[in-house]
């Protein structure tokens, strides 16, 4: 990759977050996953009884008055308050980069169905007339919406649209970023992945009805990975937003780098509604490997999908051996053990969460690992507390979703040649 | 209910709406819309929240009778006489 002339690298300059548990910045977020404090707590739904839930506390009303608040979605608002952040660490304010030239991707699991749910409600206080059905479900509802209220909230005229790829639409997000900084059809991006999933009892119920719902009586410790006793999802809301650039123009303004987006794939199973495939992981990880011109041991730090159902964490554990079986130096994490399955922004918190190993080498762990499950026996995992080492080069992100959708980021250290 | 009540009633939907909004020095007799900070939407709202409230069916080629304060009062005093 690094063959590549500087306007065909593309770099993530700049990182706006949420995370459950109040983590609303890279800072604070790599802090509490290197101390391993998860960010689980409990929420009661309408129709649900209490469920262990990932929830975001941020700072609504910093970018957005709450009128516009009100007006737009909870999956808007979180998309605002990362790209408003994410523009703020890049240090871009438009003087260096054309809005018309700036297009905003963003990964979604699902949209609409918070709002869907809600308005169902509301009409059923009026014996479901339809009278009494919001004007405002629609411009809601579009599958564009979180991308579109970036747009209106800095201006940005350039495109906008969101990227529907379940569990993996994070990662999707920032590879369609890249791709269309590289086919030169915009100069910046704000790429990223959104949830507003704890919104929806639907989903809840739906994890539940699937025997797929994770339950523990104390909730920071309901999300385990790996774990004998694991049970299910933690589902979480959230969202991340990364701003990318060419790197001649990153290196021109004098921009910070966190990495370099040198490879990545996706593909899908062609099997199944819901049940992950191994075999098909294995061969998105090697496509993305082959893509970046690395072999597996290349890979420092892979950081696992992995969502807590007893079938998906074997399947990946599988694709990985399949891999990395003779790569020592490889360690792997689990984010998702700390903060839940945040949906659409899942790929793109866990990646946030391990960019900051190429500047303090450390590699956070994955928690609630309290008894390995046989199955699941990884070398190199990481587990319980973080771990140091001498130089972390390249972080391994994978993100699979249902209806089979894998994908796969390789994200490298910064060497300018 | 009053024109004072029905003026009460409309400022305070329009509060939930926007709970920023100012009204101190709100011309009664002036568009809403160019004093407050609302649009085509928040006006939708108006719309649904008194049918919610009061079951008023409000047909739209009669919205712009809801433009001013004062107009929404004269509109409305007939239709809430018995609410």
């Amino acid at each position: 990759m690094s063959a590549l002339p500087d306007s065909s690298r593309i770099v993530i300059t700049g990182v706006g977050l949420t995370a459950p548990g109040g983590a609303n910045s890279l800072a604070e977020f790599r802090k509490r996953v290197i101390a391993g404090q998860s960010g689980i707590s409990t929420l009661d739904l309408r129709y649900m009884e209490t469920s262990p839930a990932g929830v975001c506390d941020f700072p609504e009303t910093k970018y957005r008055k709450k009128k516009e608040n009100k007006r737009g979605t909870r999956a808007g608002c979180i998309s605002v308050y990362c790209a408003c952040e994410a523009l703020a660490d890049a240090g871009v304010d438009f003087s260096e980069y054309d809005r018309a030239r700036t297009g905003v991707y963003i990964g979604l699991t699902e949209h609409g169905t918070v709002e869907t749910e809600n308005e169902v409600y509301n009409i059923k206080q009026f014996d479901y007339n339809v009278d009494y059905w919001t004007h405002h479900h629609n411009p809601r509802t579009v599958l564009n919406n979180p991308a579109g209220e970036i747009t209106m909230k800095l201006g940005i005229t350039g495109p906008h649209y969101s990227v529907g790829a379940a569990c993996a639409a994070g990662n999707a997000a920032l590879i369609q970023g890249s791709q269309m900084l590289r086919l030169d059809e915009v100069d910046f991006a704000l790429c990223g992945g959104i949830s507003e999933c704890t919104g929806s009892f639907g989903i809840f119920a739906s994890f539940r009805a699937q025997g797929a719902l994770a339950e523990h009586a104390d909730p920071t410790r309901a999300s385990r990975p790996f774990d004998r006793d694991r049970n299910g999802i933690v589902i979480s809301e959230g969202g991340c937003v990364f701003t990318l650039e060419r790197l001649d123009k990153a290196l021109a303004r004098g921009a910070k780098i966190y990495g370099e987006i040198v490879g990545h794939a996706m593909n899908s199973d062609a099997r199944d509604f819901v049940l992950p495939y191994g075999p098909r992981q294995t061969e998105c990880m090697q496509m993305a490997l082959d893509r970046a011109g690395m072999s597996a041991a290349d890979i420092s730090i892979i950081n696992t999908h992995a969502t807590g159902t007893k079938q998906g964490d074997i399947e990946e554990c599988r694709a990985i051996r399949e891999l990395f079986a003779n790569c020592p130096e490889t360690r792997i994490n689990n984010t998702k053990s700390i903060i839940g399955h945040a949906m659409g922004a899942a790929g793109v918190l866990e990646l946030a969460a391990n960019l900051p190993s190429f500047t303090d080498h450390m590699v956070h762990p994955t928690i609630n690992l309290d008894t390995l499950d046989p199955d699941c026996e990884l070398p190199g995992l990481v587990a319980g507390k973080a771990e140091q080492l001498a130089q972390v080069d390249t972080i391994l992100n994978n993100s699979f979703g249902m209806v089979g959708i894998n994908s796969v980021v390789i994200v490298k250290r910064f060497v300018a040649k | 209910m009053t024109r004072d009540e029905i003026k009460d009633v409309i400022l305070e939907i329009i509060e939930d709406i926007d709970e920023d909004a100012e009204f101190d020095g709100l011309d009664a007799d002036k568009p809403l819309r160019d004093q407050l900070d609302l649009d085509s939407m928040d006006f939708l709202d108006i719309v649904m929240e008194l049918r919610k409230r009061y079951q008023l069916q409000i047909p739209e080629e009669e919205y712009p009778e809801l433009a001013t304060l004062n107009s929404c009062v004269n509109y409305l005093e007939p239709k809430l006489k018995e609410a």
